[in-house]
């Protein structure tokens, strides 16, 4: 990374105390980067320049007035555009939301606004966030900032390349089955899924309502955790939200990992592991073992099934959650002679192919007499990846794995097969199903100098668990392992 | 053949999406190839698993204050966006959004 992009939260702070830079002039400063490299990569589907000079302007007030600033005081941030955010447009990459200006802002866009961040814009993904490589975005696929040609991994593609990409200091991201660690991984960079529950989901586009979770992208681990810090909590507008306490992250990635013994299940590393992946990964845990955690080898049998149970219950909640784009409340709409037919012209033109094939598969699964052989089978399949998950933090800290068994393919490499493209999802939908917290670290690029992806999960609401295990790799040197 | 063109016909009715022909057979293929895969599920005995729908599920409990403290209390809240949300609306005349008739008489 060059020094023009080296912004962390803390340098940010720093220089605003200082006076060296006003926030206005670091807003501005990031909208020349975005003017010069977006047209390339394609990271941002909407600028918010009127919203991010007001928020600028109020942390200059408040500089000017010499008060405390709050934890994201100034800091450039990058919203993906299935989070909903007051006045800015919102398409969730969808021609049925090209118009679409949400009146409030989700609770986790709340909170980073009355932590002084500053909003540059909306980020790029998959439609509706269902993809792996940020190919079905409705607006044109978004390039790896690492390598031109490659995906930045997906659905959370334009937020992870505009943070690796020096576009935006920090970023929230959604993660689903992968969509946020999965393009961490792909990019280079840190990206952390929290518990479910853990950051309130009102104001979220639903795609599966039990699996759907907001998250942070940034250059490095404390950030990630400064910005967690901001978003987590309980929040009575979500009653899927924990009320859980939010405890101090940041002092949590402090804290040496000697003596936390870390899981390497065997499962995770079998066929399908693309060899330089794996000596990466295997050279991460070599790395913490040298910082003291003890290596303990871990079996959970069900991961092979998680796939299958995944991609049932994730496409049944959206064919079901998607069903309210009809054409009558907001978003597009193709008139029609019938009610009927404006619902269906409606959503032959609005929805992409993948959202298509992913309700029509959802649909399927969930119709009479398919029901209990596919919907109900894979929830009892979850509640065993769950356990699986269960029986180990009996005997383990947190879990190791790859984030991704390939690291960033190239653009349409992959795109005319969806079940490969599915399959690629082996690692990471188990936790999403088990509902478990989990980050990607960077560790290590491959010959190509792709990056790889260590991923680490680690029990319910233990974030700073997780969080701590990353810290360490990234101060040991795990980027460039 | 795990779905044929006529599943793929339903199910696009009950989910309200037009498919053209063409559509139709890729669709057909495609869902076969991943319904294929998903048999997969079959290999597992799930006699005695509790299906599993949602994480971190608290049972109720006969107090519900103490079992599930993220509930709010149901009390009315002011809701101030009716306004914001029918002026962008694809058809609406306050306060209602109008949509093709439904009922002759």
């Amino acid at each position: 990374m060059s020094a023009a992009t080296a912004w962390t939260i803390a340098g940010v702070r720093a220089a605003l105390q200082a006076k060296q830079i006003s926030a206005r002039e670091l807003a501005a400063d990031f909208y020349g980067r975005i003017d010069k490299r977006n047209a390339e990569l394609n990271a941002y589907l909407t600028l918010s320049p009127e919203r991010a000079y007001a928020q600028a302007d109020r942390v200059d007030a408040a500089v000017a007035r010499g008060e405390t600033l709050p934890p994201l005081a100034g800091v450039p941030m990058a919203i993906k555009d299935v989070i909903s955010t007051r006045g800015v447009r919102t398409t969730c990459a969808s021609k049925m939301l090209e118009n679409y200006i949400p009146p409030y802002d989700a609770t986790a866009v709340d909170r980073l606004d009355r932590a002084g961040a500053v909003f540059l814009g909306k980020t790029n993904c998959d439609e509706f966030a269902m993809g792996g490589s940020n190919e079905n975005s409705a607006y044109g696929p978004v390039r790896n900032p690492v390598a031109l040609d490659r995906v930045p991994g997906g659905s959370s593609g334009g937020s992870a390349a505009a943070v690796a990409a020096g576009l935006a200091v920090a970023a929230l991201g959604t993660d689903t089955g992968g969509s946020i660690r999965q393009p961490g991984s792909f990019c280079g960079i840190p990206g952390l899924m929290p518990t479910y529950g853990r950051v309130s989901r009102y104001g979220l586009v639903a795609f599966a309502s039990s699996l759907d979770k907001i998250g942070p992208f940034a250059t490095n681990v404390v950030d990630a955790a400064v910005v967690l810090s901001v978003i987590a909590g309980h929040d009575a507008n979500d009653s899927t939200s924990a009320a859980v306490p939010v405890p101090d992250y940041i002092g949590e990635t402090e804290k040496p990992v000697q003596g936390l013994r870390i899981g390497v299940p065997e499962d995770y590393f079998g066929a399908g592991l693309d060899p330089e992946v794996r000596e990466k990964v295997q050279d991460g845990i070599a790395l913490l073992e040298k910082l003291g955690c003890r290596r303990v080898p871990l079996q959970m049998p069900h991961t092979d099934y998680a796939i299958a149970a995944y991609y049932i219950i994730a496409t049944a909640e959206a064919s079901s959650n998607l069903a309210r784009y009809d054409g009558v409340r907001y978003g597009l709409r193709v008139p029609g002679g019938t009610l009927t037919e404006m619902y269906r012209h409606t959503r032959e033109r609005g929805f992409g192919p993948e959202v298509k094939r992913r309700i029509m598969l959802g649909t399927y699964a969930l119709s009479a007499g398919y029901y209990d052989a596919y919907y109900l089978r894979a929830q009892s399949v979850r509640a065993l990846i769950a356990r699986d998950f269960a029986d180990a933090f009996q005997k383990v800290d947190a879990i190791v794995t790859p984030t991704s068994p390939i690291p960033a393919f190239q653009l349409g490499e992959k795109a005319l097969d969806p079940l490969q493209m599915y399959l690629a999802d082996i690692y990471t939908v188990t936790g999403s199903l088990a509902g478990v917290p989990g980050i990607s670290a960077p560790c290590g690029k491959t010959k190509d100098g792709l990056p790889v992806g260590l991923q680490i999960f680690a029990p319910h609401f233990k974030e700073g668990c997780v969080l701590q295990i990353a810290r360490a790799l990234e101060k040991a040197g795990g980027s460039t392992i | 053949m795990k779905i044929s063109r006529e599943d793929v016909v339903r199910v696009a009715e009950l989910a309200h999406l037009g498919l053209t022909p063409d559509e139709i057979e890729t669709y057909r293929a495609q869902l076969d190839g991943i319904l294929t895969y998903i048999d997969k599920l079959n290999e597992l005995d799930l006699t005695n698993v509790e299906p599993m729908a949602q994480v971190l599920y608290t049972p109720a409990t006969a107090s519900a204050r103490e079992s599930h403290p993220e509930l709010r209390d149901d009390t009315l809240r002011p809701c101030d966006v009716a306004g914001s949300v029918l002026e962008r609306a694809p058809d609406a005349v306050k306060p209602f959004f109008r949509v093709p008739r439904v009922i002759d008489r």
